[in-house]
């Protein structure tokens, strides 16, 4: 269901300022507390400028007229990029990602930017300096995280469609969370110019929307070779139109995604969504990822060796939290850093500073990275024989906020199906595949590197047969 | 076993003062962490590479050419301290 392309069609005879105007008021009454910064006059100003101008060659753009929300953490300029940190609150990018210059050039308008968990640390959206954000299915449960705004926003009516970012799950964690679509590209797909760097080797940028195609679309305008990211990947594919059906695809299902410390809802739930695919004439046999109980230490590892490099650079200096009389460099940098990162980004720098220390590299980094490997190549053997994966996007629905906030471990654990996709480097989407009690599930299916064709297509055959992209929270 | 002292001495590693306060809760949050992390041991990696990268990578060359950058004006313009057009410093000595 292509629901952006409707959408720009009806604001090409209609009327784009009176639509985002609905969006604002809609923001304004807003339980959600989805978006930190709104960039309302410039956002209404360039709807004016668009319902102004009829000449043939307006609105050409893929989404031309259409607004989209943006994660904290991708760089807009002109608009507060803070990551929901204390340390960087105050902080307006002179440039715009790659992805927000791929976005203009289509017309997209940017409304505002999304709450995060902070630096996208998290599965929860609870640790941004801007407090938690909310799920519009219950609003004393999280809505995933880290893109948890992104996700929120859109699933609550407040946005047509947004980005998040992913790293081990944040983009899938939260559209499962809240009832959407959501894409984890294949690594170097899009560029991460512009997107604030928290495990590099590990994060993409992807589309939260209400429908597979809607992600086809987006996928079509952000994905593509930038030189300005040096893991960039070459060439460029075609994302619309998603092909029709599953008839003789193959699909594999890893007996480590389901059973201990599944949700018994949940598992239902992927199961009649695998029944559905088999049912449209797709096949599935089982496989195995035999080191999927090692990915969440794998993962962890990896993420905080590289978020304690990657975030050396707030200090205070060139942008960001700088309070009191300077005393020397190190007193100075270590008293704004303490004040600036909060909890959670602490524990994973003072962690992965450890796990990069003298005598441990080798026992915690290194092996990791060896693990990931091991991880890797489950994948490309189970592909061997299969042209896609299934399972559940989180082993749980939503969880009520502040449940597992003070036990950094328990969260951890619930990234269980998520990590190993990106330690893998593979595409994974999440689609809404049913309910547990009151509270949306995710089917999670994941890809070939770079085959995000095929999974979009799978997708879009288990929406079209089926209702759960058309139920609504009742907060809409 | 992490102590107060080793969690004092990473936070100096990693320029972060860690208050007085938080060290207990770190210490007992990141034995739990290391602990789970053990489970790498148990993993057979004898012969396997490790992956930096999950896409293949190789060196890419361009011509070496000046082209616009950010004016001085705007790198400066989210610096909390400048002087005569340069970021504003601590003290080193």
């Amino acid at each position: 269901m292509n629901m952006l392309g409707e959408l720009r069609e009806q604001l090409r005879s209609g009327s784009a300022e009176d639509y985002l105007c609905k969006l604002f008021e809609n923001i304004e009454r807003s339980k959600l507390n989805g978006f930190t910064t709104l960039a309302k006059e410039n956002a209404l100003q360039q709807a004016r400028d668009f319902d102004r101008d009829r000449s043939p060659g307006q609105g050409q753009g893929l989404l031309a007229g259409v607004p989209i929300a943006i994660k904290e953490c991708i760089s807009t300029r002109g608009i507060q990029t803070c990551c929901s940190s204390r340390i960087l609150q105050g902080y307006i990018p002179p440039y715009d990602a790659h992805v927000i210059e791929r976005l203009k050039a289509e017309g997209a308008i940017i409304m505002g930017k999304t709450n995060m968990d902070e630096f996208a640390m998290g599965s929860s959206t609870e640790t941004s300096c801007f407090g938690p954000t909310k799920n519009p299915w219950d609003l004393n449960t999280v809505p995933g995280g880290s893109s948890g705004g992104s996700a929120a926003v859109v699933a609550g009516g407040e946005a047509p469609c947004a980005l998040g970012s992913d790293t081990g799950g944040s983009v899938r964690c939260p559209a499962s969370f809240c009832g959407i679509v959501g894409l984890k590209p294949t690594y170097g797909l899009v560029s991460r110019y512009g997107l604030v760097a928290y495990a590099n080797s590990l994060e993409q940028i992807g589309p939260l929307t209400h429908t597979v195609e809607d992600t086809a679309l987006l996928m079509q305008i952000i994905a593509g070779h930038d030189g300005r990211d040096t893991t960039s990947a070459e060439g460029k594919s075609d994302y619309l139109p998603v092909k029709d059906g599953v008839k003789g695809l193959k699909i594999g299902i890893p007996k480590e995604y389901f059973g201990e410390g599944v949700n018994k809802d949940v598992e239902k739930a992927v199961w009649d969504a695998i029944h559905t695919l088999e049912g449209l004439g797709a096949t599935w046999q089982e496989v195995s990822l035999p080191h999927t109980k090692h990915a969440l230490a794998a993962y962890y590892v990896i993420a905080m060796s590289e978020a304690s490099s990657n975030l050396a650079r707030f200090d205070g200096l060139r942008y960001g939290l700088r309070e009191g009389e300077d005393k020397d460099w190190h007193t100075t940098f270590s008293d704004i850093r303490s004040k600036g990162f909060g909890p959670e980004v602490k524990r994973r720098i003072l962690l992965g500073t450890y796990a990069l220390s003298a005598g441990y590299y080798g026992r915690y980094y290194l092996k990791a990275l060896k693990v990931r490997t091991l991880i890797k190549n489950d994948f490309l053997k189970a592909f061997k024989d299969v042209d896609l994966v299934a399972g559940p996007t989180m082993p749980i629905p939503a969880f009520r906020i502040g449940e597992r906030i003070n036990d950094p471990l328990s969260l951890y654990l619930a990234d269980v199906f998520t990590v190993p996709i990106n330690l893998a480097g593979v595409p994974a989407i999440s689609v809404p595949c049913g309910f547990a009690g009151h509270l949306p599930v995710g089917l999670q299916l994941i890809g070939k590197h770079f085959d995000e064709a095929t999974v979009l297509q799978a997708a879009q055959a288990f929406e079209a047969a089926t209702p759960f992209h058309e139920k609504k929270p009742e907060v809409v | 076993m992490i102590t107060r002292d080793d969690v004092e001495h990473i936070g100096w590693l990693a320029s972060i003062k860690v208050e007085d306060t938080e060290k207990d809760d770190f210490v007992k949050q990141f034995n739990s962490i290391l602990d789970y992390f053990h489970q790498l041991d148990e993993v057979d990696t004898e012969g396997v590479e490790p992956t930096y990268r999950v896409v293949d990578l190789a060196n890419i060359f361009r011509e070496d050419v000046a082209r616009p950058s950010l004016s001085q004006e705007d790198a400066l313009k989210n610096a909390p301290r400048s002087l005569d057009g340069y970021f504003k410093s601590p003290r080193i000595v």
